[in-house]
Protein backbone atom coordinates (compact mmCIF):
# COMPACT_ATOMS: atom_id res chain seq x y z
CA UNK A 1 0.00 0.00 0.00
CA UNK A 2 1.28 3.42 -0.88
CA UNK A 3 1.92 5.89 1.91
CA UNK A 4 4.22 8.88 2.12
CA UNK A 5 6.95 6.54 1.14
CA UNK A 6 9.44 5.66 -1.50
CA UNK A 7 9.90 1.97 -2.03
CA UNK A 8 12.50 0.41 -4.31
CA UNK A 9 13.89 -3.07 -4.81
CA UNK A 10 16.81 -4.72 -6.54
CA UNK A 11 18.14 -8.27 -6.88
CA UNK A 12 21.86 -8.60 -6.23
CA UNK A 13 24.09 -11.50 -7.26
CA UNK A 14 25.77 -11.76 -3.86
CA UNK A 15 24.69 -13.41 -0.60
CA UNK A 16 22.89 -11.38 2.11
CA UNK A 17 25.99 -11.40 4.32
CA UNK A 18 27.94 -9.58 1.61
CA UNK A 19 25.14 -7.10 0.89
CA UNK A 20 24.90 -6.49 4.64
CA UNK A 21 28.55 -5.40 4.70
CA UNK A 22 28.00 -2.99 1.83
CA UNK A 23 24.97 -1.52 3.62
CA UNK A 24 26.48 -1.14 7.06
CA UNK A 25 30.26 -0.72 6.83
CA UNK A 26 31.53 2.83 6.57
CA UNK A 27 34.09 2.18 3.82
CA UNK A 28 31.40 0.58 1.63
CA UNK A 29 28.62 3.06 2.41
CA UNK A 30 30.75 5.86 1.00
CA UNK A 31 30.69 3.98 -2.29
CA UNK A 32 26.94 4.50 -2.67
CA UNK A 33 25.93 7.25 -0.25
CA UNK A 34 27.96 10.41 0.24
CA UNK A 35 31.72 10.77 0.20
CA UNK A 36 32.61 9.72 3.75
CA UNK A 37 30.70 7.91 6.49
CA UNK A 38 30.99 7.38 10.21
CA UNK A 39 28.70 4.79 11.72
CA UNK A 40 28.25 3.30 15.17
CA UNK A 41 26.35 0.17 14.19
CA UNK A 42 23.99 -0.42 17.10
CA UNK A 43 20.50 0.85 17.92
CA UNK A 44 20.84 4.51 18.96
CA UNK A 45 24.31 4.70 17.42
CA UNK A 46 25.33 7.86 15.57
CA UNK A 47 25.81 8.11 11.82
CA UNK A 48 27.40 10.93 9.89
CA UNK A 49 27.13 10.96 6.12
CA UNK A 50 29.39 13.58 4.60
CA UNK A 51 29.10 14.98 1.13
CA UNK A 52 32.10 17.11 0.17
CA UNK A 53 29.76 19.42 -1.71
CA UNK A 54 26.87 19.68 0.74
CA UNK A 55 28.22 19.06 4.23
CA UNK A 56 27.40 16.46 6.86
CA UNK A 57 24.04 14.85 7.47
CA UNK A 58 23.48 13.28 10.85
CA UNK A 59 21.54 10.13 11.51
CA UNK A 60 20.69 7.62 14.20
CA UNK A 61 20.72 3.86 13.79
CA UNK A 62 17.35 2.32 14.64
CA UNK A 63 17.39 -1.45 14.08
CA UNK A 64 20.32 -3.77 13.37
CA UNK A 65 19.37 -7.38 12.58
CA UNK A 66 22.16 -8.89 10.48
CA UNK A 67 21.83 -9.96 7.76
CA UNK A 68 18.12 -9.28 7.34
CA UNK A 69 17.14 -5.80 8.47
CA UNK A 70 18.83 -2.45 8.97
CA UNK A 71 17.22 0.92 9.54
CA UNK A 72 18.25 4.45 10.36
CA UNK A 73 16.75 7.89 10.58
CA UNK A 74 18.62 10.74 8.91
CA UNK A 75 18.21 14.49 8.97
CA UNK A 76 17.44 16.03 5.59
CA UNK A 77 19.05 19.40 6.43
CA UNK A 78 22.85 19.34 6.75
CA UNK A 79 24.37 19.92 10.18
CA UNK A 80 21.26 19.22 12.26
CA UNK A 81 20.74 16.29 14.61
CA UNK A 82 18.07 13.90 13.33
CA UNK A 83 14.75 14.46 15.06
CA UNK A 84 11.04 14.24 14.39
CA UNK A 85 10.15 16.79 11.77
CA UNK A 86 13.52 17.05 10.02
CA UNK A 87 14.30 13.44 9.27
CA UNK A 88 13.14 10.46 7.26
CA UNK A 89 13.38 6.78 8.13
CA UNK A 90 15.28 4.45 5.81
CA UNK A 91 14.66 0.72 6.15
CA UNK A 92 16.54 -2.00 4.32
CA UNK A 93 15.20 -5.53 4.13
CA UNK A 94 17.42 -8.30 2.78
CA UNK A 95 16.02 -11.65 1.76
CA UNK A 96 17.75 -14.57 0.05
CA UNK A 97 16.92 -14.89 -3.64
CA UNK A 98 18.49 -18.05 -5.03
CA UNK A 99 22.21 -17.59 -4.48
CA UNK A 100 21.69 -13.83 -4.32
CA UNK A 101 19.81 -11.26 -2.31
CA UNK A 102 16.64 -9.30 -2.83
CA UNK A 103 17.24 -5.88 -1.29
CA UNK A 104 14.30 -3.61 -0.60
CA UNK A 105 14.57 -0.03 0.62
CA UNK A 106 11.70 1.96 2.01
CA UNK A 107 12.08 5.62 2.92
CA UNK A 108 9.21 7.21 4.85
CA UNK A 109 8.32 10.36 6.71
CA UNK A 110 8.33 12.98 3.94
CA UNK A 111 4.97 14.33 5.03
CA UNK A 112 6.32 15.45 8.40
CA UNK A 113 9.33 17.30 6.98
CA UNK A 114 10.01 20.98 7.06
CA UNK A 115 6.51 22.18 7.72
CA UNK A 116 5.47 24.84 10.18
CA UNK A 117 4.58 23.83 13.72
CA UNK A 118 0.87 24.21 13.11
CA UNK A 119 0.89 22.27 9.86
CA UNK A 120 3.00 19.57 11.45
CA UNK A 121 0.66 19.30 14.42
CA UNK A 122 -2.13 18.57 11.99
CA UNK A 123 -0.16 16.20 9.80
CA UNK A 124 1.53 14.00 12.32
CA UNK A 125 -1.64 13.05 14.15
CA UNK A 126 -3.46 12.08 11.03
CA UNK A 127 -3.54 8.96 8.99
CA UNK A 128 -1.34 9.29 5.96
CA UNK A 129 -1.94 5.88 4.48
CA UNK A 130 -2.75 5.55 0.88
CA UNK A 131 -2.37 9.11 -0.11
CA UNK A 132 0.43 8.95 -2.64
CA UNK A 133 -1.56 6.83 -5.06
CA UNK A 134 -4.48 9.19 -4.73
CA UNK A 135 -2.11 12.05 -5.13
CA UNK A 136 -0.94 10.68 -8.48
CA UNK A 137 -4.53 10.25 -9.62
CA UNK A 138 -5.36 13.72 -8.48
CA UNK A 139 -2.48 15.14 -10.42
CA UNK A 140 -3.77 13.32 -13.48
CA UNK A 141 -7.20 14.79 -12.96
CA UNK A 142 -5.86 18.23 -12.24
CA UNK A 143 -3.78 18.32 -15.40
CA UNK A 144 -6.58 17.25 -17.69
CA UNK A 145 -7.75 20.08 -19.91
CA UNK A 146 -10.98 21.54 -18.52
CA UNK A 147 -14.05 19.79 -19.92
CA UNK B 1 -3.33 39.08 0.40
CA UNK B 2 0.09 38.39 1.90
CA UNK B 3 2.67 37.00 -0.50
CA UNK B 4 4.12 33.66 0.49
CA UNK B 5 7.33 31.99 -0.62
CA UNK B 6 6.93 28.91 -2.82
CA UNK B 7 5.87 26.12 -0.47
CA UNK B 8 8.14 23.17 0.25
CA UNK B 9 6.93 19.90 -1.23
CA UNK B 10 6.78 18.68 2.37
CA UNK B 11 4.15 21.33 3.08
CA UNK B 12 2.13 19.91 0.20
CA UNK B 13 2.63 16.39 1.53
CA UNK B 14 1.57 17.40 5.01
CA UNK B 15 -1.48 19.19 3.67
CA UNK B 16 -2.41 16.09 1.72
CA UNK B 17 -1.87 13.76 4.65
CA UNK B 18 -5.47 14.22 5.72
CA UNK B 19 -8.26 12.25 4.01
CA UNK B 20 -10.78 15.09 4.28
CA UNK B 21 -8.39 17.50 2.59
CA UNK B 22 -7.71 15.02 -0.18
CA UNK B 23 -11.45 14.62 -0.60
CA UNK B 24 -11.83 18.42 -0.79
CA UNK B 25 -9.13 18.70 -3.44
CA UNK B 26 -10.70 15.91 -5.40
CA UNK B 27 -14.05 17.65 -5.24
CA UNK B 28 -12.47 20.88 -6.46
CA UNK B 29 -10.66 19.26 -9.37
CA UNK B 30 -13.60 17.17 -10.51
CA UNK B 31 -16.48 19.60 -9.92
CA UNK B 32 -14.57 22.87 -10.29
CA UNK B 33 -14.28 25.93 -8.07
CA UNK B 34 -16.62 26.05 -5.09
CA UNK B 35 -17.30 27.87 -1.85
CA UNK B 36 -16.89 26.38 1.63
CA UNK B 37 -20.68 26.25 1.96
CA UNK B 38 -21.07 24.28 -1.26
CA UNK B 39 -18.27 21.92 -0.29
CA UNK B 40 -19.75 21.35 3.16
CA UNK B 41 -23.01 20.39 1.45
CA UNK B 42 -21.26 17.69 -0.54
CA UNK B 43 -19.04 16.25 2.19
CA UNK B 44 -19.92 14.84 5.60
CA UNK B 45 -18.15 17.68 7.43
CA UNK B 46 -19.23 21.00 8.88
CA UNK B 47 -18.64 24.27 7.08
CA UNK B 48 -16.23 25.33 9.86
CA UNK B 49 -14.17 22.19 9.31
CA UNK B 50 -14.13 22.82 5.56
CA UNK B 51 -12.91 26.38 6.14
CA UNK B 52 -10.07 25.11 8.36
CA UNK B 53 -9.03 22.48 5.85
CA UNK B 54 -9.14 24.97 2.99
CA UNK B 55 -6.85 27.25 5.01
CA UNK B 56 -4.27 24.45 5.30
CA UNK B 57 -4.57 23.68 1.58
CA UNK B 58 -4.23 27.35 0.78
CA UNK B 59 -1.13 27.68 2.96
CA UNK B 60 0.45 24.80 1.05
CA UNK B 61 -0.37 26.61 -2.20
CA UNK B 62 -2.80 23.90 -3.32
CA UNK B 63 -5.87 26.13 -3.55
CA UNK B 64 -6.51 29.81 -4.05
CA UNK B 65 -9.56 31.73 -2.92
CA UNK B 66 -11.37 34.49 -4.78
CA UNK B 67 -13.83 36.61 -2.86
CA UNK B 68 -17.28 36.64 -4.44
CA UNK B 69 -19.77 38.73 -2.53
CA UNK B 70 -19.94 37.34 1.00
CA UNK B 71 -18.22 34.08 0.17
CA UNK B 72 -14.86 32.91 -1.11
CA UNK B 73 -14.68 30.57 -4.10
CA UNK B 74 -11.78 28.16 -3.99
CA UNK B 75 -10.00 26.56 -6.89
CA UNK B 76 -7.12 24.11 -7.22
CA UNK B 77 -3.61 25.18 -8.16
CA UNK B 78 -1.96 22.35 -10.04
CA UNK B 79 1.67 23.51 -10.06
CA UNK B 80 2.46 22.40 -6.46
CA UNK B 81 0.99 18.99 -7.26
CA UNK B 82 3.26 18.68 -10.27
CA UNK B 83 6.31 19.97 -8.36
CA UNK B 84 5.72 17.51 -5.54
CA UNK B 85 5.17 14.57 -7.87
CA UNK B 86 8.43 15.45 -9.65
CA UNK B 87 10.24 15.80 -6.33
CA UNK B 88 9.11 12.32 -5.21
CA UNK B 89 10.06 10.85 -8.58
CA UNK B 90 13.50 12.42 -8.20
CA UNK B 91 13.96 10.84 -4.77
CA UNK B 92 12.91 7.45 -6.11
CA UNK B 93 15.43 7.80 -8.94
CA UNK B 94 18.14 8.60 -6.39
CA UNK B 95 17.39 5.33 -4.61
CA UNK B 96 17.54 3.42 -7.90
CA UNK B 97 20.97 4.90 -8.46
CA UNK B 98 22.12 4.01 -4.91
CA UNK B 99 20.77 0.46 -5.15
CA UNK B 100 22.58 0.00 -8.45
CA UNK B 101 25.80 1.17 -6.75
CA UNK B 102 25.22 -1.24 -3.84
CA UNK B 103 24.75 -4.04 -6.35
CA UNK B 104 27.93 -3.10 -8.17
CA UNK B 105 29.97 -3.04 -4.96
CA UNK B 106 28.46 -6.26 -3.55
CA UNK B 107 29.01 -8.17 -6.78
CA UNK B 108 32.58 -7.00 -7.30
Amino acid sequence: MATDRIEREIVIGAPPQRVWQVLTEAEHISGWFGDATEIDLRPGGAIVFTWNKYGSHHGVVERVEPPRFFSYRWARPAGEPAAEGNSTLVEFTLSPDGAGTRLRVVETGFASLAVTEEERGVAVKENIEGWIAEFGELRGYAERPAA
Amino acid sequence: MRLRPAPEPAGVLAAMADPTRRRLLEELVTAGAATATTLAGRLPVTRQAVVKHLAVLSQAGLVTGQRQGREVRYEVRTSPLATTADWLTGLATEWDRRLAAIKRIAES
